[in-house]
């Protein structure tokens, strides 16, 4: 017990350490001054090119001390999760319709294939003429994302029911609609979660593709305003931000999980007395 | 007397993809009176577990009848629990949320399913285990969670397919004896399957005997008058005992020879 948590910190020093490394040689080799410039004419030209890292940790601090990124990010953070929930709602309830009805499943099987199969990023444009400049396009770009991943793994995990645990709790007396609450939903959500960290992940894709392609405010929009400008340490930091907020929906993800998915065997997990 | 279950005639014959056929029970009759406790021997591959599943109405026969009590059947055999061989607990639900779940699906009121349900986690020995998850449970455990979750909806007719095979032979001589102790104090019908002929022998009122698959059908009926209470363990030893095993093996050997040389085939 000791020795893994002690090597957890070691590891976590490490990481750390890595990074600061990572940056320091960023820092080295676009500072103007620090070495005579060896791939440039210009000493300047590699700080324009690749930003200076003390710059954009600047402009990071500079966003957040003065409060302006707060609207950008809660519109992104507001079209992720909207894309997410809807993306998820629209997955469950026609993975659980196909995978429950053959005839259905039959019928749409080569749509649903090509839908999966298109670039979906190109119906940007699109839903920018459909739905405007405003949240409602990047919402709508994301779920697109959010609900294949989501459909396939529910139509999926219906498809995967022991036929033991369906038989076993028909005998038990369970009415299809029971059936459905009590065996299928069940059995789906375990792989809708095991999905999650993927549609998260894409529904803030979404979000920020949908900014960048066209809007008015969101982190993308920020980073797109940046590079109109050449303004590449606003758009590193932009980067750096959106980051840092996907890596904490991931934690958050990772968190629900644990919580929700209890019943399910870890490997090496031990009897709990 | 009315039988509890009887099975008529029954001929089950599956068609595979490509358009064979594979008769795996040919012209089957078996009567269960209320209260007996029967078992059904055979080889591995003899349709035991066909039979089983026609009974309880998961499986539609080719031919022949069901009746329960009188009735003939048609759908799901309401009046029957039935005991699957591998793991059919709900994995999502805890220990006790399973022992209810029959009860919750027959809308019975909540908090009086849960006092019948831990009392019966208390009956197969598990009464501080209601919270654990059926992954968090050993495979004798998880037998006796699935025992509750049949026996609480109080079955006239329980099917049993080859419970105890998957546990070792002390926890299975444990559950046998536990059997024993909850059907005698509420006698239902029984319809035990399994492949182990002194498990068959010390259970049952009466032990059938099918020929090896394909087409099988019962070879042989034996009454089993050993006295009860019985302790598995210990009536093996009996001379009585030994007589039947050697009485009911000599039906059986050459149908276990039979399948033994079908798989060699294969």
């Amino acid at each position: 017990m000791r020795s893994s948590s002690s090597n957890k910190t070691a590891l976590r020093f490490w990481q750390v350490v890595l990074f600061i490394v990572l940056l320091a040689i960023w820092h080295v080799a676009t500072s103007p001054t620090l070495l005579p410039p060896v791939y440039f004419d210009n000493p300047h030209k590699a700080a324009f090119f690749f930003g200076e890292p003390l710059k954009v940790l600047a402009r990071t601090w500079e966003w957040f001390s003065s409060g302006t990124i707060y609207p950008h990010l809660w519109v992104t953070l507001l079209e992720t999760v909207l894309a997410f929930v809807i993306g998820t709602v629209l997955g469950l309830g026609m993975g659980l319709w196909l995978a429950l009805s053959p005839l259905a499943s039959a019928l749409l099987d080569p749509y649903i294939k090509a839908l999966n199969a298109m670039p979906r990023v190109i119906l940007a444009p699109i839903f920018a003429v459909w739905f405007g400049l405003d949240i409602a396009s990047k919402v709508a770009l994301g779920v697109t994302l959010v609900f294949f991943i989501v459909f396939f793994n529910v139509y999926q995990g219906v498809r995967e029911v022991s036929y033991t645990v369906l038989a076993n709790a028909r005998i038990l007396g369970a009415s299809e609609r029971q059936l459905l609450r009590h065996v299928y939903v069940p059995s789906a959500m375990s792989w809708v979660f095991a999905s999650l960290h993927n549609s998260v992940g894409l529904a803030f894709v979404g979000a920020v593709v949908g900014e960048y392609l066209g809007s008015s405010r969101g982190v993308g929009y920020l980073i797109l305003q940046a590079e109109g400008t050449f303004d590449i340490n606003s758009v590193f930091a932009g980067i750096a931000v959106l980051t840092a907020f996907a890596l904490l929906l991931d934690w958050a993800v990772s968190l629900a999980e644990r919580r929700l998915l209890v019943w399910q065997p870890r490997g090496g997990e031990t009897e709990k007395m | 007397m009315v039988p509890a279950l009887a099975l008529e005639d029954i001929t089950v014959t599956f068609v595979s993809r490509d358009g064979g056929r594979y008769t795996a029970i040919k012209e089957t009759t078996l009567q269960v009176a209320p209260g007996e406790f029967v078992s059904v021997v055979g080889p591995t591959g003899c349709g035991k577990s066909t039979l089983l599943n026609v009974a309880v109405g998961l499986l539609q026969p080719s031919a022949g009848r069901i009746r329960v009590f009188g009735e003939s059947l048609a759908g799901l055999n309401r009046k029957a629990g039935y005991l699957f061989q591998t793991e059919a607990l709900l994995p999502w639900r805890t220990a006790l949320q399973n022992v209810t779940a029959g009860l919750e699906f027959r809308k019975t009121d909540a908090s009086q399913a849960l006092r019948q349900a831990e009392s019966w986690l208390q009956r197969v020995g598990l009464g501080g285990f209601g919270a654990r998850y059926p992954h968090q449970l050993s495979g004798g455990m998880r037998k006796r969670v699935a025992l509750a979750q049949t026996l609480i909806l109080d079955p006239e007719i329980i099917l049993m397919d080859e419970p105890f095979s998957a546990l070792d032979i002390q926890t299975r001589q444990l559950m046998e004896n536990e059997l024993l102790e909850l059907w005698s104090a509420n006698r239902k019908s029984v319809v035990f399957i399994t492949h182990d002929l002194e498990e068959a022998i010390s259970l049952s009122d009466r032990v059938v005997v099918l020929s090896a698959g394909p087409a099988s059908r019962p070879i042989g009926e034996y009454q089993i008058d050993l006295p009860r209470p019985r302790d598995v363990a210990e009536i093996r030893l009996t001379p009585r005992f030994i007589e039947l095993h050697g009485l009911i093996w000599r039906t059986m050997k050459s149908e276990v020879l039979k399948s033994y040389a079908q798989q060699q085939q294969q």
